[in-house]
């Protein structure tokens, strides 16, 4: 029977409520219920996006020294080929597939509750992998040189649009596959009171990835029409308006699944809890309801929809997205900060920071997404989002620049943390060479971050985003940029070199642990770092909120996080201001 | 808490409890504020005259 202490998250109950006989097990390391049959497809979700993601790596640094004018490496056809193999496996392939790995176990794991359908599941890996391989194998024979936004009427070969939607179609197979299992858990008596924050937050990605498929259907089934010969083309401005519900509205899904992986490697890490279950659940709320609308960022120089339409759609309404991540950037690291000084790192503002587990890759990864994210995603995509200063901004490397610090320094980074606890966990494989583990996120961290500062400041000097020479050689007239903006340039390669080279340390990591990796069966997983019984920790998070609220060290962070946001919006007017004399 | 205490759930905690609920306003919302309203705009614009 379930448990559920007041004003609090649940215990999971008992492990066979609802699972087959022999599918299910008792996590050695947390004690959790774990479901083998969504184990299994955790696994191969999991290694399919590790695979996707090795490709789209290649991708990235193949693009970086292009971009980099001192090396300038691909030819401008194989550039705009790789822009579109990068996007789509970076973006869709790696993250959709590591998002539905973390749908399957978290229900399962924290809900105690066997997946919904294993037949579901298959059709969904099953699709999802299709239609990934046949996309990448479009882009590479060279019949889909048209990015990831395929913005008609660039044309692609019809099996681009056709790969798109299968994988589409998978992906929300394997979410409907999710909200099954809420059903069967909750039918099932699996759990009682309120499902556990880190659910929760699956539960919105989880909502946001059915909008955001509904959007890609609805956009790319005209498209493949259209490209067999079945439709007119369709129109450029709703193309556009309704591509952005899949292309934008995907990248919330990711917000949404980092920062339910934020909560749960505090928890596994420091033992932290969140400060107040329903100030987090109404944040996540916040992102349910008006998240999507940001979408709009990518239209505000279209002349086809009007200023009420932007500024509602990327002011008012988006601004409460934008109160549920300062929530969660608030919460995240004060309930970090609560669970140190309990164990007695109360020296000054920051002596829990000091003492936190930054040996551990699942604190340090998780850290450093948190840090990257609020600081140079949080502030630069409001910036952005900003009508009056979009107008500097569009189709700059700013742009890039942006969701290389949200998407990669965060989600990814994010991903990569607990992929430090997902192969002990579900694959029962330890890792190799534990020294790098530790030093990955760092290395990955420190390059993604000069990757981010490099396209932003590049972008500031006018160099555009999707463009393969910056510098305009051969025009009719000279361009070329700014000497700064070859600085910055350089700044983006070196960063791109050292993030790639952390990211190949990553999948390696991982192959080699998954594949070849001693296995824990029967023993809890090798602590990454000496301190505390994961089970007792894990138990504790179902048990209370933290009640403690003595979190200075956040305060004086968020104070800090506050005046970087001031200062470099109100630059950013400044700076518009001095753009054109208004009289 | 007492029991009725317990018992007594509010309307925003309900919301939070109910993933249903929350698909549909999810779903819903972004489509007519982002979506429909940009077609709707669309729509309505006038064709442009020809130099």
């Amino acid at each position: 029977m379930a448990t559920t202490v007041p004003g609090t998250m649940p215990i999971p109950s008992r492990p066979t409520r609802n699972h087959p006989p022999g599918e299910v097990r008792t996590c050695d390391t947390t004690g959790l219920t774990v479901c083998t049959t969504a184990d299994k497809f955790v696994r191969y979700h999991a290694v399919s996006a590790v695979v996707f993601l090795a490709v789209g790596g290649v991708g990235a640094i193949l693009l970086a020294l292009t971009r980099w004018p001192a090396v300038h490496l691909l030819s401008a056809e194989w550039y705009y080929r790789v822009l579109t193999l990068h996007g789509l496996n970076m973006l869709i392939f790696w993250i959709l597939n590591f998002e539905i790995a973390l749908l399957y176990f978290l229900p399962t794991a924290l809900l105690g509750t066997r997946l919904y359908s294993k037949a579901l599941a298959w059709v969904g890996l099953a699709l999802m992998t299709v239609g990934a391989l046949l996309v990448d194998y479009v882009i590479l024979v060279g019949d889909a040189d048209v990015l990831m936004t395929s913005y008609v009427p660039l044309l692609a070969h019809p099996l681009f649009y056709l790969g798109v939607i299968v994988f589409a179609v998978g992906a929300l197979v394997g979410v409907g596959n999710f909200f099954g299992t809420l059903y069967i858990a909750k039918r099932d008596h699996t759990y009682e009171g309120s499902m556990p924050l880190v659910v929760f937050g699956a539960t919105a990605a989880a909502i946001i990835a059915v909008v955001t498929l509904l959007h890609g259907a609805v956009t790319l089934i005209p498209t493949f029409l259209w490209s067999i010969g079945l439709m007119d083309a369709p129109d450029p401005g709703w193309y556009r308006i309704t591509w952005w519900g899949l292309g934008h509205m995907s990248q919330q899904v990711n917000v949404c699944a980092m920062v339910g992986v934020w909560y749960f490697l505090g928890t596994l890490t420091t033992g932290a809890k969140p400060l107040s279950e329903s100030v987090c659940r109404g944040a996540f709320v916040l992102y349910i309801l008006f998240i999507n609308v940001a979408s709009a960022h990518h239209i505000l120089v279209d002349p086809g929809v009007g200023a009420s339409w932007k500024i509602w759609n990327t002011s008012y309404a988006m601004y409460l997205a934008v109160l549920a991540s300062m929530i969660h950037g608030f919460t995240v690291p004060a309930s970090v900060e609560v669970a140190m000084r309990k164990k007695g790192y109360n020296q000054g503002l920051f002596g829990w920071l000091i003492n936190a587990p930054w040996g551990n890759p699942g604190f340090s990864g998780f850290f450093f997404s948190l840090v990257i994210f609020g600081f140079g995603g949080g502030i630069t995509g409001v910036v952005l989002g900003t009508q009056q200063i979009n107008i500097m901004a569009h189709n700059t490397l700013r742009i890039p620049g942006h969701f290389h610090v949200t998407v990669v320094g965060g989600t990814t980074l994010a991903f990569m943390a607990v992929t430090y606890y997902v192969v002990p966990l579900v694959f029962r494989k330890e890792f190799y060479a534990r020294t790098l583990c530790k030093i990955q996120p760092w290395l990955f961290a420190i390059g993604i971050t000069m990757v981010g500062i490099g396209m932003s400041f590049a972008g500031s000097y006018g160099v555009p985003r999707r463009t393969w020479d910056a510098e305009h050689a051969g025009a009719a007239f000279p361009v070329g940029i700014d000497p700064g903006a070859h600085v910055m340039l350089g700044l983006m390669g070196i960063g791109a070199l050292i993030a790639f080279t952390a990211l190949l340390l990553y999948v390696g990591l991982v192959v080699a642990a998954v594949f070849f990796g001693r296995s824990n069966e029967g023993t809890k997983m090798q602590a990454w770092h000496i301190e505390r019984d994961l089970k007792e920790s894990v138990k504790r998070e179902f048990e209370h909120e933290a009640g403690d609220h003595h979190v200075p060290g956040t305060v004086v962070l968020v104070g800090v996080f506050l005046a970087s946001f001031v200062v470099y919006y109100f630059a950013n007017w400044k700076w518009l201001a001095d753009v054109w004399w208004v009289r | 808490m007492s029991k009725t205490g317990a018992e007594k759930v509010s309307p925003i905690q309900k919301l939070m409890d109910n993933p249903w609920l929350l698909l549909v306003l999810g779903v819903v919302l972004p489509t007519i504020s982002y979506t429909v309203w940009g077609w709707i705009e669309l729509w309505n614009l006038p064709k442009a005259l020809l130099p």
